[in-house]
Parts: C-alpha cells; structure tokens; sequence
C-alpha cells in the first residue's frame, strides 16, 4: 500500500464483506503527531482461532487466492513507525481494529488522498452498511454520518450523482484540515 | 457536517431523474475490483474517474459497483464493462487517464477499446 488512505479503503472492505450493517472509522492525531485509527463494526466477527492468525499473510477468507495481505499490511506499515495494531473481534457481535502511527516518523507512509477513501467507500456501498466518520485533532473536529444523509433523502441510495458532489464537498471541507496536511 | 437542507434539492433533482430513465434493467454497468490488490494497485483513482466521466456526460443509465478479487491481481487495477445484450468486456492495468476513453469510445459509442482489454494484455 502507498499510503494510508489505501489501507483504511482496505480495511473498511473487510467489515463490508462481514456483513456489517453499521461501520465506524475515527481518526484522532494528537498534539506529537500520533495518528490513531479506529475501525468499528458489528459485522460476523472472527472466532479466536482465525483471529490468532489474521495477521499472518496465508490467512484469508477468499478461495480466489491464499494470501490475505490487507491486515499484515497494515502491521507491517504501523509497526515500522513504532505503533501497533490491536484487533478485537467476537463471533456474531462484531470486529474492532486499532491501529497507531507515528505521522512524524520518517518511515510513516504519506496519508494519501484519505478523503477519496472515505467517499469511495459510501458510493460503493450505497444501500448498506451505514458509515460513520470521525476526525479530530488539536483545534478541529470532524464528522459524517451517512444515517443522517440518508434521512433527508428519504432512502434513495447513496450513489446518485446529485448527491456525490455534495458529498465530496462535505467530506473535503472537514476532514482535509485534519487528515491531509 | 455540510448543511443537511441541500438534501432536499438535490433528493428532487434525483427524483426527477429516476423517472426519466428506463428500467434499471438496460443499465450499463461498470464493476471495478476493489480487494486489497486493486486498491493497492490503484483502483480508488479509476473508480473516482468513472463517476466523474459518468456526471460530466449526464449518463444516466450506468451504475458502478464493486468486487472482490477474481485471482487476477497482476492486472489490477481491472474494471469489467457490462452492456447489456453484449459479452462483457474486461479492462486490465488501467490508471485515471485511460477511463474517459473507455466512457466515449464503449459506454457511449458501444466500440470496446480493444488495447485495454485483457485479451491485448495477455496476448503481449
């Protein structure tokens, strides 16, 4: 992965594939530049044996290959700027992945255009699961929720046109102060 | 947020535009891999590149999604054009700069653009 942003895309795909009706991704970059990323959902969980060996690379879910890069990845990736990644998951109830990095370390990758991920991800899925999104560091907050979105357009799905560019426009003018500078 | 009365304009507006179109049936549909190698190989770009393509031209029976890996990962990014009635046409390696071709030439004209296909990669 080049950079952060393809991670999170990565990672969030996995609770879309668990099925999960309601996802959360929170960003928190502190005052000495730690980046914390949290990603929630209550999608089909992973059992304690699979969860034993998710970070290894031949572990995956899919029989089109046998390698399953996107959590060894991100690892890898956190742990070379001297974070970690922590992973809570339990059967039928949900998965909860933490990962840390250290944004000024000179081996953290660039943040990426974190942004398109967070739209991509809300096209692509436009009936289902629902998104919520939080960023925060010192003096800015951010948040979009795609519940909220879907209210006021009285369940139309979430990919129209129309409705993208207010979307981009939203997401940019929030969340780019606080994730890509 | 961004101020949430904007929806109701833009609800009409969609509204209005679903009406117009056919049965969802006749959509064209543009599916764009989306696992770990596509992303990584940059599938977000070309993705975002077919939305914009789509808006700028006023397209309004084609609709993008996504899918998983397909065992192909060296060719990724990879999207698959389905017209309906036709084969379906599949586009390996592709970048941003190679989707407004693939909208004008198959999406609006119905000509596939042979050099993108998977058949010309494979046949280098």
């Amino acid at each position: 992965m080049r950079d952060l942003s393809m991670h999170v895309l990565d990672i969030a795909q996995n609770s879309v594939k668990a099925n999960a009706k309601n996802v959360s991704i929170s960003f928190t970059v502190d005052e000495n530049r730690w980046l914390t990323i949290l990603f929630q959902d209550d999608g089909c969980g992973m059992a304690p044996d699979f969860l034993a060996k998710v970070t290894d690379p031949f572990t995956t879910t899919r029989t089109t290959r046998k390698v399953g890069l996107g959590i060894p990845l991100l690892k890898e990736n956190a742990e070379l700027t001297g974070g970690t990644i922590t992973i809570i998951s339990e059967l039928g109830v949900g998965t909860t992945l933490k990962a840390t990095f250290n944004l000024n370390h000179i081996d953290c990758p660039p943040m990426g255009k974190m942004c398109d991920t967070l739209l991509t991800l809300v096209v692509l899925n436009p009936e289902t699961p629902e998104f919520v999104f939080e960023a925060r560091s010192p003096g800015h907050e951010a948040n979009f929720d795609t519940r909220i979105v879907r209210e006021a357009l009285g369940g139309l799905p979430l990919n129209a046109p129309e409705l993208v560019d207010w979307m981009r426009e939203g997401i940019d003018v929030e969340f780019k102060p606080i994730l890509e500078v | 947020m961004k101020s949430i009365a904007d929806l109701e304009a833009i609800r009409q507006k969609t509204l209005e535009r679903v009406a117009y179109r056919k049965e969802a049936d006749n959509d064209i549909r543009v599916v764009v891999g989306m696992a770990t190698c596509g992303i990584a190989a940059g599938a977000r770009p070309v993705m975002l590149a077919f939305l914009d393509e789509i808006k700028k031209r006023n397209l309004n029976n084609v609709t993008v999604s996504q899918t998983g890996c397909i065992g192909m990962c060296r060719l990724e990014p990879m999207i698959d054009v389905m017209v309906p009635g036709q084969e379906k046409v599949t586009y390996v390696n592709l970048n941003a700069d190679m989707v407004p071709r693939i909208v004008t030439e198959h999406i609006v004209n119905g000509n596939p653009v042979i050099d993108y296909t998977i058949g010309a990669a494979e046949n280098k």
